[in-house]
């Protein structure tokens, strides 16, 4: 079980800030396919991977990282602070 | 070194003077401060959402590498979240250093990671709706001169 955080326009698309998600997947990718599979609302937010960034334990991370042992899951725009 | 998150209006002065009280042995404190900025009276606010956890780990990590690139004395980071209006300060960087050099090229370099690299999503609210601000090119390109 992962814990899956959204942010900015990508929680509005998904319509939830967290959840907990029980997957098969060993990867990030594997994860956001494994979604799109699941409902329109993830392949409608998952739609453009460049638009996105992945934080996996709080840390930046790719889309090819490996989910073993991960807790927390963050996807979300590019950052705009400052 | 110092990091705060907050969503509270804070005290720019009385922030700058405590940290120039605490920076003993400087020469130089640069201090910049951004803030909403209105185009010409068109946004009615700007509401910032972040990353908790995230957000004070990823500002730490850069605060100490620049800590330890300039050889800073101190730095300070703070960034609000939340709502807030045109003119208001949403955060601010300061840094001290023996020279100014040094202390002027950290800002420098806080600001631009702060900018690409901290869990910040600014959306603009305006008469036409709210907006989720775009990140730019030209501010991830200015990670690239570090």
């Amino acid at each position: 079980m992962i814990e899956v955080l959204y942010f900015a326009w990508l929680r509005e698309r998904v319509g939830a800030p967290r959840e907990q998600i029980e997957t098969q997947a060993t990867t990030v990718m594997g994860l956001i396919e494994d979604l799109k599979a699941r409902e329109d609302r993830y392949a409608w937010a998952f739609g453009d991977l460049t638009a996105l960034r992945v934080a996996v334990d709080q840390e930046l991370s790719s889309f090819d990282a490996a989910l073993a042992g991960v807790r927390e899951l963050a996807f979300f725009p590019p950052m705009t602070g400052g | 070194m110092r990091v705060i998150v907050q969503a509270e209006a804070f005290d720019l002065g009385a922030l700058s003077n405590a940290f120039a009280a605490g920076a003993a042995g400087a020469g130089a404190i640069v201090t910049f401060t951004g803030l909403v900025r209105d185009n010409a009276g068109a946004l009615a606010a700007m509401e910032i959402e972040h990353y908790p956890g995230m957000t004070e780990k990823a500002i730490a990590a850069m605060v100490d590498q620049a800590m330890a690139r300039w050889s800073l004395l101190d730095a300070m980071v703070v960034h609000r979240y939340g709502r807030m209006v045109g003119g208001e300060a949403i955060m601010m960087v300061a840094t001290a250093a023996r020279h100014r050099a040094e202390a002027f090229a950290a800002a420098e370099y806080l600001m631009d990671y702060l900018k690409s690299r901290a869990p910040f999503w600014k959306k603009e609210l305006s008469a036409d709706g709210a907006a989720w601000v775009a990140a730019r090119d030209d501010d991830e390109a200015a990670l690239k001169r570090w």
